[in-house]
């Protein structure tokens, strides 16, 4: 498969701090790429530098086989974390005004369509709500028809009935085999969008592959869920991993029916009992620690 | 450079401007109120009704019962053709020769009929020989208004310019523009046109608009007052884009641009003039852009000077506009 942008020993020191420690990255054409991390694992860094806004320190970064230059800037579109808009403007001003900075356009009223921006269209961008605001962040990332999207952490701060509406929008553009670089912080929505994720901590890429490679990879064990208040403490001798949390306690088997028999042997209640396979969330955690990051 | 990448950010720029309606409000009032307020403030009675300039003045003043007179301010003058300028404006009563017994007036001015009425009352029998001049009266309100107009088109150049790109660079918006293909050049020459474009029209505004309110002297032509005014712009534009060019913070810019503001405010002679000042001071003050446009556009509202007796302050301001650009643009950073 075709890269479309590739990167090789990418570096980025800033004074004493080693954001990123050389990373290669290879992202083909069409497909939707998670870069996941705690805070502070360079991520942003990273895709700050892939979008060509922070110079590496060393390294190389390649856009079909060329450096970032003028065709970059043209065919690609980019949804920062938090982007203001200018003040005083409406949502179809600004996405003239973006659209006059480049080559190429998609006609105007595909976009306002496609990202639903009809009912809030001719309105004071200072009077957008959240979601509409990032509906409209996104129309001005892909005014330029894009070949690749940057979109980082799109759905942070949006309410679970936008997030959806959000993921259908990035599952439309990707119907159109568009490439997409996505960061963010729900481990279900990179699951749901990405073809492959790699997951970075302390300025490294620490697994890479599809979600279900990287969890066959990792995982061969299922996670058996007790409400906290049905488990005892001190708990009955167990021969699997249990992990107490705060409401619930998670036993941790490759044989279901093996942990099962113990936990009836301890005389323990099953009915709220719940059996789920391990997600990219618990590998997100096994990997990166559950510490709390800054 | 694109024409259409830099015409569009030109006209979101005005939009932006023209659809704040406090901001474009106050950038239209105050300086009015300004104007407004001063020629009401200095059009009652001070404390000395009359002025008179002595020329020669050896500090002496006992030989005539005139100079005993309270309520007339003698001031000492050096140079009588700038005092005789000063008595056909009615800026000085009179003007008195004590050595060769001389003294002239303004004939069509009130002031000056009653002090010579004074002075013969008190000089009796007669010594000194009337000498007559006349000239169209300039008032305080004629002197300040350049430094107004001025000072205004300052306040909006500097915190128009350097502290709009400062915000935009807080917020993201310069980094959002940067993923796009404008280049620097284009969003930094759109900014400053827009700004120049509004400055000048809300200065003509504010002209138009203070002449009919309040009225004043235009001795010189308007064409060469607008040079004047356009190229003081574009030198305080570029002044502020240099501030702008790397702050990464509202507070830092609005303290840079303050401390530069303030103090070429007070030394440019806005409000007073800078005759008595100390020499440094006066030395520091050519420093300042705003100098230059208060002395040029004094010296053709007051003294009808045309753009070739102004030339050594218009050199002035291009040089500035061109260094502070240059280096500006350089520094300049997206981010």
């Amino acid at each position: 498969m075709n890269a479309l942008l590739e990167t090789r020993n990418l570096v980025k020191h800033f004074r004493g701090v080693n954001a990123v420690n050389g990373i290669d990255l290879a992202i083909p054409t069409g497909c939707c790429f998670g870069l996941l991390g705690p805070n502070g694992a360079g991520k942003t860094t990273t895709v700050e530098m892939l979008e060509g806004i922070q110079q590496p320190t060393a390294g190389d970064i390649r856009y079909r086989g060329e450096a970032l230059g003028a065709r970059f800037r043209q065919e690609v579109g980019i949804m920062f974390q938090s982007t203001a808009l200018q003040d005083f403007i409406t949502g179809r001003e600004n996405l003239r005004m973006f659209g006059n900075f480049y080559t190429r356009t998609l006609p105007f009223g595909e976009l306002i369509e496609a990202c639903a921006l009809g009912e809030f269209l001719d309105r004071d961008t200072r009077k957008l709500s959240g979601g509409q605001r990032q509906r409209l962040l996104l129309a001005i990332a892909l005014v330029n028809d894009p070949e690749l999207i940057f979109l980082d952490e799109p759905t942070t701060g949006l309410d679970p009935q936008a997030r959806r509406n959000f993921w259908e929008l990035i599952h439309r553009i990707k119907a159109r085999g568009k490439t997409i670089l996505l960061t963010t912080h729900y481990m279900e929505e990179a699951y749901h969008l990405c073809d492959e994720i790699a997951i970075m901590d302390h300025g490294r890429i620490i697994a890479q592959g599809t979600p279900h490679e990287l969890l066959e990879a990792h995982f061969d064990d299922v996670v058996l869920q007790l409400p906290a208040a049905d488990f005892p403490d001190p708990p009955p001798p167990l021969s699997h991993t249990v992990v107490r949390g705060q409401n619930s306690v998670e036993i941790l088997t490759r044989d279901v029916t093996a942990a099962i028999r113990e936990l009836l042997a301890g005389d323990i209640s099953l009915t709220r009992l719940q059996i789920r396979p391990r997600t990219l969330e618990d590998l997100f955690l096994e990997l990166t620690g559950r510490e709390l990051r800054a | 450079m694109s024409f259409k990448r830099f015409w569009t950010v030109f006209v979101h720029r005005n939009w932006e401007f023209l659809r704040d309606r406090s901001s474009l409000t106050w950038n239209l009032l105050f300086p009015i109120s300004l104007i407004a307020g001063f020629t009401f403030a200095f059009s009652g009675p001070g404390l000395d009704l009359y002025k008179v300039g002595l020329l020669n003045d050896t500090g002496d003043r006992n030989g005539s019962e005139f100079f005993q007179t309270r309520y007339i301010r003698f001031i000492p003058i050096t140079d009588p053709s700038a005092a005789l300028t000063k008595v056909e404006r009615h800026q000085l009563d009179m003007l008195l020769d004590p050595a060769g017994r001389r003294y002239w007036i303004n004939e069509e001015s009130p002031k000056g009929y009653v002090l010579e009425r004074i002075l013969r009352g008190a000089d009796a029998p007669p010594t000194f020989h009337k000498q007559s001049v006349s000239g169209r009266v300039i008032r305080y309100v004629d002197w300040v208004l350049p430094g107004v107009l001025a000072m205004n088109m300052m306040f909006s150049c500097l915190f128009g310019v350097g502290y709009v790109i400062v915000r935009y660079r807080k917020n993201g918006m310069l980094k959002r523009l940067k993923a796009t293909p404008l280049r620097p050049l284009e969003f930094l020459s759109a900014q400053i046109l827009s700004r120049l474009l509004l400055v000048l029209v809300s200065t003509v505004l504010v002209f138009i608009g203070t002449d009919l309110f309040v009225g004043f002297a235009m001795f010189g032509s308007y064409l060469a007052l607008f040079v004047v005014f356009a190229l003081g712009a574009v030198s305080l534009l570029s002044l502020g884009l240099l501030v702008a060019a790397r702050a990464t913070s509202e507070e830092l810019a609005a303290g840079l641009l303050n401390a530069l503001s303030w103090p070429m405010t007070f030394l440019s002679g806005v409000w007073f003039s800078l005759e008595g000042v100390h020499p440094f001071l006066q030395q520091c003050a050519q420093l300042a852009p705003l100098t230059h446009i208060i002395d040029a556009s004094r010296a053709i509202m007051i003294d009808g000077a045309s753009l070739a007796d102004v030339s050594g302050h218009l050199l002035v301001l291009a040089a500035m506009s061109l260094g502070c650009m240059l280096i500006g643009a350089w520094m300049f950073r997206w981010e």
